[in-house]
This record gives structure tokens, C-alpha cells and sequence, in this order.
């Protein structure tokens, strides 16, 4: 609290009289400090006086239980402005060296298109917007999703695709688990072909355990043993064939099983798609529709399945209905599936998903059109099949005939797979080492013919003359076989064939940011996910090069400045929550969730403690955690909560003793999602520890914590972070998310690994197809850290509290707050009760909301 | 033939050995707009209790219990292509299944429409 009164004051004091200022208020290394918070010292003294307070300190004394309080402040680099911020971090991304990629395995350079680039993934109009809960306030949006969906749909030749998913390799999972809803073979075994991406394959090993599924792999189209109830396909593979698995399928959705299919967006403009092969679910990312690699994301991914799988399908999908004038509006549709509703009988935990990189694929698609992306990817396909017709003439013909982007070649030992790659790298390129001798190499977008010489380079021996170009590339052709190139249409609707110029992208761009509501134009007062500034300073470094384009999977010490941030902001967010280690893998709140309840599941294996399976979640819990509970195998009992919203205490410990052989965890969120911090919370943490069972803290409310409790030091054992809520990642309109996953020390070792940083151990596994999952919005959080400091950060949270507490104050007298703590305040959000409001006027709490 | 209720909002119309479901009028006017029913097996064994299907409504989803155990002789087919059926008539056109009764035991333990009544008053 000193810092920012500091900072106002010697703002003051240096523009009074030169003589009286310090070094330090002429350098103000706060000065983000109350850009951030807004509130002036002026406003803050008048809102402590309305509702009777001395100060902020004086507040959060009478609100925050004595128990909980930190033990001491958190252990920050003190703030620094924005410019030192910025220089600071752009040393740190100049570790990360940007060679070009040819790695590929799911992540393909791309080239934003400039319009997008400015007006949608760089325009605050987009990437501040909420989720669009409210239809009204999220209209372009919702018809850029449409598009998305629409997009999916065609390319993949299937009904209906929903809004997006996290990654392909969690998209991979969840439909894993929506044939296993679907179909009606008894069978618990998952077949997993060996052309499927391994990232992918690991997500679905993580996801399968709890749920007691069996995963196999099977190479390429055999008879299967024993029943399954689905197999996963990659099409085209991960070395690049294209294969003809029509007969195959069919014989095996004869039994009775469902076919997956893992598909790349793009090749599908060239490819007969899955929709026309018997597909039953497709999945895929469109990261290469315009989304910068970034290590591994953010990144739409997507699920398209047949129609009488659509109750059962994860996810969001935007529906066209029409308003009260009878037009046509866009609105949320089929929600019931959800967890919000259904809670542990959701579908899936899925909620944020990756709606702002799901709206620049769908642009790109709107920008390019059929033709456009027709046009590249036949570019792409060319390329690769001159770069094979030389690697042939050099002796190094491909393992497959057939191919779209790419190819993979045995060099025949690990030291000749090691010289080309090394060689690639010396010429600033990266290739993909798989199987010790084998070379990957993926074109892309990016490609050019002198990407094509520089490969046969690589792979020339010393005395080989490299091809002539036009000895190998009379014409262009490509190595899709014939039976396989698409005949059907696709991407035929006006909206993909209208907007070519840039002055059509951008007025359309334009008119749909003008219909939804974002931060750029008001607040958005929602509950938990309490919106922040976005700042701009943050935003800035997620598109300089060093983050946005490289490859997760380029060799480690080509991305040692994300190695760098990821160890400084695991230590501050530590600082920030109490506990001993995190991972920043998980790519949303849920999936943070999960992989915590999945944690705390290892740990007990691991001490005899396996057969723990009941996790206590009280009944004012958010629907997210009754439904990663389900998915970690766990059997949920529900808790009652008191007429005050708080747990009810004798409740909770009669479930405790019930369950005391079997309790695994309990789930709580703090400050409640009522608003209240409950002062029994530190008891209720020893009580279930004295019953063998884990804590979870929900992160959702750590807007009214940081800087003054920290989970880890008033009992949790593990919680996770929404970086998208506390830590001023935007929300995008509905994603990406970030949601690390923070354990207390002896848990620390069962924390997710990743096959990219090696395998075995304790960890529990994949939880995100990349190892830092959304990294490229990770310096968003960098930033927010490192210009607030520990005042800074400690300030915006007591500012929360005052205003909520002055908000509830000043409306007391005509719309009461529901759920207060016994001296009558709240935490940082504040539930009011419209009903008297109703009864007397008939207006309802959701005309006052829009109105 | 008077009907019985369980706690979950099902009626029961017993019939010999045999039995009719559907949900009561309390439980569609609390559902709302019911755009999807999702019905049980035919021939498909289910215990007192269990999950048979669900029904959905603009605003939520619920899950049908099995109000005393048998075995599933007929659903409706007319309330799956017409789910407001179970709006429009609950108790008559929109019921959900017919069942062989296990244990016939079992149906004097559900409620009379008085006990109903007062139990959703």
C-alpha cells in the first residue's frame, strides 16, 4: 500500500516544484502501479470514508480472518516502469533463437494475414472481450465462430463442429471419451494408430487411466484383437503418408466401434475428407490457419462429429436462433450438456476454450477463401514433391510414396540423422529427429524454393551436386494419390467468397467488433472471472518473433528464453499462492483442475492410498469441479452450505467420518463463490487433513488474495491459477486460458511432465499437448508481475475489496446484499438480491443485468 | 387406475404386473421447455433407482430414474420425435416407458397423489 501512495504523491510533488523531487520520483518505477488500478488517491479516501473505514489496511483487517493472513509479504523483484519492463523481457526472449521450422508434428509456420494480425490478435476490441455468456453484448463474435464452425464442417465433411477446443491433443481425448459415451460396444479398449502424433498420444494416455480405459496401438490398418469401442487415425500421418483406410473403416464400424479421425484442416482443401471416408469424430488444430506457432499455443483446436453424437459432444457451439423481433441472432446452444448444469454428469470440464485464436483461423479462412487456401496448400504439396524428387535424386527417397507436406527419410544410423540435422541447423533450419535415424521435414505456408534447396542441402553428402530445380519441378505436382484428392466442394457460403480485398476484411472485422461489448468500451462486472486492464505493455512482447515463432519442439537450447520465463514466474506465482512448485502446462482453469485432482490421485497411489475415491465438493461449487472430480475417476459427494452460503461445517465433518477410509480430497473455492471469506476455512483444511484427504483450492477467487493469503499456507495442499482472470491474461472472447496447476511440497513431484523433457518418473503424465501449454501468452503475466511488484500486486487486490465493499454499501438500501460475513462485508464480488426489486416492481434481475 | 409418485417427480400407473412412467406436471413446469428426450433400451434390465435417460429443457437436464425395478417393454416413440409431448400432456401422451415389474413390492413404498401434493405444495 506504501508503493502506490508513493507513487501518486511523488507524481504530485515532481510536477509542484523540481527542487523537493528524489531520484525516485523523478524515475517513478510505480508508474504502472495506479495505471493499473485506476482508482486515485482522492477516490479511494472517499470510498474508506463512505463505508466507515480508516484505511485499506484497516478494511482488510476486518475481512480477512486473522488465521489466514501471509506470514510475511510476498518475495518479489520490486516494480519497474513499462519501458524497463519491455527491455527487461526482450532480453530475456533474444535467448530463444527463431530458426525456420520444419519440425512440424502438428505445429507449421504461418502467415498471419496483416489485417488479422492488427485488427483482431493485436485489437483490444477482440482479445478483451468475456465469454459470451450474454448473447446480447457477443454478436460478432458468435458469427466469427459460426464461421469457424461452418469452416470445420466443410473441410472435414462433417455435420457439426463445436466453437473450439484447447489443443488437438486434448481434443483427441475428449473424443476418445465421446465415443466411449456413444457407442454401444462394451469394450474398454482405445486403439491408437502409430502414424498419431505422440504429443496426442500421451494427452490420451493421462486421460484414459482414471477412466479405466486400455490404450493400444495398432500399426496402420490390421485386423484388430479383441473388441474396442474406437480407434484414432492421423490423416495424414505422422511421417507424412496419406493412406486409403476406406475399406478398413468400414469393416470396423461394422463391429460396432467409432473412428476418430486426427485430421490437418488444411490438407483437407486437397484430401478426400474424413467426413467422406466414414469418420464418425474428426479432430484437428487450425494453427496453421494464422496462429503464430508460439512454443505450442494458444491455438484453436476442433471437434466435428456426426449428428447423433451432438448432446454428447464437449465443448461450445454457437447456434442461429432469432431475437424477440423474430431476426435471426446468434446465441449459445445445446448448453445442458454442460457442466454448469449437468456438473459431475457434464460431458466434460471443458468451459474456456480458444475463441480469439478460433476467430483469427476462421478470418484467415474468410481472408483466403476456398481458391486462397486451395492455392496454398497445392504450393505446399508441390514443394514437397520436388523437395522429395531431389531428396531421391540423392539418394535419400522418402519412406512413403504418397504425401502432402511431409516427409520423412532413413538416413540409416543415428549419426548420419545426427549430420543432417546438425547441418539444417547451421543453415538456420530445424528438421524433426524421430526413431534415431529417421528425418521429419514439414513444409508450409512459409516455404519457398529456397527452403527446398536449402533441405536437399542438408541431406547432400560432400560430393553430391544438389538437383536443378527445374530438372525436378517442371510442373507442379503433388504425392496425393489419386484416389484420395477431393472432389467435393467446400467453404462455398457467401461469407468465404466476399471479404478478398483488405478493405472488405477490414470493414468486416470492424462491423462485427462494433456488436460485441469488450473492456475497450465498458466493464464487465461477472462474478468470479472478475475482468482486469489488459495492458497494452503486456500484450506487446506476444507477437515479437522470439515468442511467436518458434516451435514447442525445437531443441532446448533454442528456447532457453522461455525456459527463463517459465522458471521466474513459477517462482513469483509460488510467492503469490504459498506453495512449493507449479506447472504452467494445463491451457485452462479446468484443465489445471484436473491435472490438480490428478496430482493429488498419484500421490495416494503412490503411498498405498490408491483405493481414496470420494471427493467432497460443497453445493455452491462452481460445475467445473464436480466434473474434473468425474474425469479423475473420482465419486463425488456433495456438502451442504449453511442459510449464510458458507459451508456447513457439521455437515462436512459428517462426510468426512462417513468417508474417512476413502476420502481422497475436498474441493472448496476461497473466498466463496457467494463472496464471502468463510472464517472457518483453516479448520475445515485440518479437518480434512485429519481424514487423510487433500485440499483443493478452486484459483478462480484469487483476485481477493494475492498479496494477502496465500492457499498454501492456511491449509491447501493444491489449487490452480486462472492467469486469464488474476494474472490480466485477456480472456479473448472466450480463450485461451492459462491455468497453472500450484501443489504443496509433497506433491510437487507428481506435477505434469511431457515427453519432450523426457519420460518416467512420478509426474502424472501429459496434461496439454505441449509442454508450457499456451506459452506465447505467457509474458502477459511476466509483465503484470513484473511492473506491479509485490505493493503493487497487493494493492489491486485491497482495491478489489474496497470497491466491492463500497458498491454493496452504497446499493444496500435498495438492492441488499445476499451473502456477507458477520460484520456485514464481503469479499471482492458481492451478490445482490434483486427479489423484493421483483416483487414490488416486477423488474427482474435480468433486465437490471442488460439493461 | 390412480397413479403413483416418487420423490423424483416420476408417476407410476401400475397395471397388473406392468407399469407406465412419465414425469409429473410439477417436474415439466419446473423443466421448462422440454426439447429432448433420451429414452431407454428396449428389453434393457434396470434396479429401482437407476438412470434409464434424461430430458432436457432449454435451461436444464435432468435425469429420469427408474421408479421400481423391471425390465423395458415399450417406449414412447411419439415423445422422442415430439419431446413437448411431456409439456403438453405429462401424465397422458407424453409418457416415457412401459415396464415388466421385478417386484410389485416395491410400488407401495411410492406416494399416493395426496402424499404428492403435499409434498410439492
Amino acid at each position: 500500500m506504501a508503493f502506490a501512495g508513493q507513487a501518486c504523491f511523488a507524481r504530485k510533488t515532481a510536477m509542484r516544484t523540481s527542487t523537493a523531487a528524489t531520484w525516485s520520483a523523478l524515475e517513478n518505477p510505480q508508474e504502472f502501479i495506479a495505471r493499473h488500478i485506476g482508482l486515485s488517491q482522492e477516490d479511494e479516501a472517499h470510498m474508506l470514508s463512505t463505508i466507515g473505514e480508516a484505511s485499506r489496511e484497516s478494511l482488510i483487517a476486518g475481512i480477512v480472518p486473522a488465521n489466514i493472513r501471509r506470514s510475511a509479504p510476498m518475495d518479489l523483484p520490486p516494480a519497474i516502469g513499462e519501458a524497463a519492463a519491455l527491455t527487461e523481457l526482450r532480453a530475456m526472449a533474444a535467448h530463444n533463437r527463431v530458426l525456420k521450422s520444419f519440425i512440424g508434428q502438428g505445429y507449421y509456420g504461418t502467415h498471419t494475414p496483416g489485417v488479422i494480425l492488427r485488427n483482431i490478435l493485436e485489437n483490444p476490441a477482440w482479445y478483451t472481450a468475456y465469454t459470451p455468456y450474454q448473447a446480447e453484448i457477443s454478436q460478432g463474435r458468435m458469427e466469427a465462430l459460426v464461421n469457424f464452425q461452418t469452416m470445420v464442417c466443410d473441410l472435414t465433411a462433417m455435420p457439426i463442429a463445436n466453437a473450439s477446443m484447447l489443443d488437438e491433443a486434448t481434443a483427441a481425448a475428449e473424443a476418445m471419451t465421446l465415443a466411449r459415451r456413444s457407442v454401444k460396444v462394451a469394450s474398454n479398449i482405445f486403439y491408437v494408430d502409430d502414424q498419431v502424433l505422440p504429443q496426442t498420444l500421451a494427452v490420451i494416455r493421462t486421460r484414459a487411466q482414471p477412466l479405466g480405459i486400455e490404450v493400444r496401438i495398432c500399426e496402420g490398418p490390421q485386423a484388430l484383437e479383441g473388441e474396442s469401442f474406437a480407434v484414432l487415425l492421423q490423416y495424414p500421418g505422422l511421417d507424412g503418408v496419406v493412406r486409403d483406410d476406406r475399406q478398413w473403416i468400414a469393416s470396423y464400424k461394422g463391429k460396432g466401434g467409432a473412428v476418430i479421425m486426427a485430421a490437418d484442416l488444411l490438407a483437407l482443401t486437397l484430401l478426400k475428407p474424413p467426413g467422406e471416408m466414414g469418420a464418425d469424430i474428426v479432430v484437428g488444430s487450425t494453427q496453421r490457419f494464422g496462429m503464430p506457432m508460439g512454443a505450442g499455443g494458444p491455438h484453436a483446436a476442433f471437434l466435428a462429429c456426426r449428428d447423433e453424437f451432438k448432446r454428447s459432444m464437449p465443448g461450445r457451439l454457437v447456434g442461429v436462433s432469432v431475437d424477440v423481433h423474430g431476426k435471426p441472432a446468434y446465441r449459445l446452444a445445446l448448453q445442458t450438456r454442460e457442466q454448469h448444469i449437468r456438473r459431475e454428469k457434464a460431458t466434460s470440464n471443458i468451459c474456456t476454450a480458444q475463441v480469439l485464436p478460433a476467430v483469427v483461423a476462421s478470418m484467415y479462412a474468410v481472408y483466403h477463401g476456398p481458391q486462397g487456401l486451395t492455392r496454398i496448400a497445392q504450393r505446399i504439396a508441390a514443394y514437397t514433391a520436388t523437395l522429395a524428387a531431389g531428396l531421391s535424386s540423392l539418394g535419400c527417397a522418402p519412406l512413403y510414396d504418397s504425401a502432402f507436406d511431409t516427409l520423412t527419410v532413413d538416413t540409416g544410423s543415428p549419426a548420419a540423422a545426427r549430420a543432417v540435422a546438425d547441418k539444417a541447423v547451421a543453415a538456420e533450419a530445424n528438421v524433426r529427429m524421430l526413431r534415431g535415424t529417421c528425418i521429419g521435414i514439414s513444409l508450409d505456408e512459409t516455404s519457398t524454393r529456397e527452403d527446398v534447396q536449402l533441405l536437399w542441402g542438408a541431406f547432400a553428402k560432400a560430393d553430391q551436386t544438389l538437383p536443378q530445380w527445374d530438372a525436378v519441378a517442371q510442373t507442379p505436382g503433388s504425392l496425393i494419390p489419386a484416389a484420395l484428392r477431393r472432389a467435393s466442394s467446400f467453404l462455398t457460403h457467401p461469407v468465404f467468397n466476399s471479404y478478398h480485398s483488405e478493405t472488405g476484411m477490414l470493414r468486416y472485422i470492424r462491423r462485427l467488433s462494433d456488436k460485441d461489448l469488450a473492456l475497450d468500451r465498458s466493464m464487465i462486472p461477472l462474478g468470479s472471472c472478475t475482468m482486469k486492464l489488459n495492458a497494452t505493455s503486456e500484450m506487446i512482447p506476444i507477437t515479437w518473433p522470439e515468442f511467436a515463432q518458434v516451435h514447442p519442439f525445437a531443441p532446448a537450447d533454442q528456447l532457453q528464453g522461455y525456459a527463463m520465463l517459465d522458471e521466474q514466474l513459477r517462482a513469483w506465482l509460488c510467492q503469490a499462492t504459498g506453495y512449493a512448485g507449479i506447472s504452467l502446462q494445463p491451457n485452462a482453469g479446468s484443465q489445471g483442475e484436473y491435472a490438480g485432482l490428478l496430482v493429488i490421485r498419484a500421490y495416494q497411489a503412490a503411498h498405498g492410498q490408491g483405493h481414496r475415491n470420494i471427493c467432497l465438493i460443497p453445493s455452491s461449487a462452481h460445475g467445473t469441479n464436480p466434473a474434473s472430480a468425474q474425469m479423475a475417476g473420482l465419486d463425488v459427494v456433495v456438502t451442504a452450505c449453511d442459510s449464510h452460503g458458507n459451508v456447513d461445517m457439521d455437515d462436512l465433518r459428517k462426510r468426512c467420518e462417513q468417508h474417512s477410509a476413502n476420502l481422497a480430497c475436498v474441493m472448496i473455492t476461497y473466498p466463496s463463490t457467494h463472496g464471502v471469506f468463510e472464517t472457518q476455512v483453516k479448520d475445515l483444511c485440518a479437518l480434512v487433513h485429519s481424514h487423510g484427504g487433500r485440499v483443493y483450492v478452486d484459483g478462480a477467487n484469487m483476485n481477493a488474495l494475492v498479496g494477502v493469503a496465500a492457499p498454501g499456507e492456511f491449509g491447501g495442499d493444491v489449487s490452480h491459477l486462472n492467469l486469464h482472470k488474476t494474472f490480466c491474461i485477456p480472456h479473448g472472447g472466450g480463450g485461451p486460458g492459462v491455468g497453472p496447476v500450484c501443489v504443496v511440497e509433497d506433491l510437487v513431484p507428481y506435477l505434469p511432465g511431457h515427453i519432450s523433457t523426457g519420460v518416467g518418473g512420478t509426474h502424472i503424465g501429459s496434461i496439454s499437448a505441449a509442454p508450457l501449454g499456451n506459452a506465447a501468452v505467457l509474458p502477459i503475466s511476466w509483465m503484470y508481475c513484473r511492473m506491479m511488484g509485490e505493493g503493487g500486486l497487493r494493492h489491486a487486490t485491497e482495491a478489489a475489496i474496497l470497491a466491492a465493499n463500497y458498491i454493496s454499501h452504497r446499493l444496500h438500501d435498495h438492492y441488499p446484499t445476499l451473502y456477507a460475513s458477520a460484520n456485514g462485508r464481503v469479499a471482492h464480488e458481492c451478490i445482490l438480491d434483486l427479489r423484493p426489486l421483483k416483487e414490488s416492481s416486477g423488474v427482474s434481475a435480468e433486465d437490471v443485468a442488460k439493461r | 387406475m390412480s397413479l403413483l409418485y416418487t420423490a423424483d417427480h416420476e408417476w407410476v400407473s401400475n397395471d397388473n404386473g406392468s407399469a407406465v412412467v412419465g414425469i409429473t406436471h410439477h417436474a415439466q413446469d419446473a423443466l421448462g421447455d422440454v426439447v429432448f428426450v433420451e429414452l431407454p433400451e428396449v428389453g434393457k434390465t434396470f434396479a429401482q433407482g437407476e438412470v434409464t435417460g434424461v430430458v432436457e429443457s432449454v435451461k436444464a437436464a435432468a435425469d429420469v430414474f427408474m421408479p421400481v425395478s423391471g425390465v423395458i417393454m415399450e417406449v414412447n416413440e411419439a415423445l422422442r420425435d415430439n419431446p413437448s409431448l411431456a409439456n403438453t400432456d405429462p401424465q397422458g401422451e407424453g409418457w416415457f416407458f412401459k415396464v415388466r415389474l421385478s417386484d410389485p413390492g416395491q410400488l407401495t413404498a411410492l406416494m399416493d397423489e395426496a402424499a404428492y401434493q403435499a409434498m410439492t405444495a
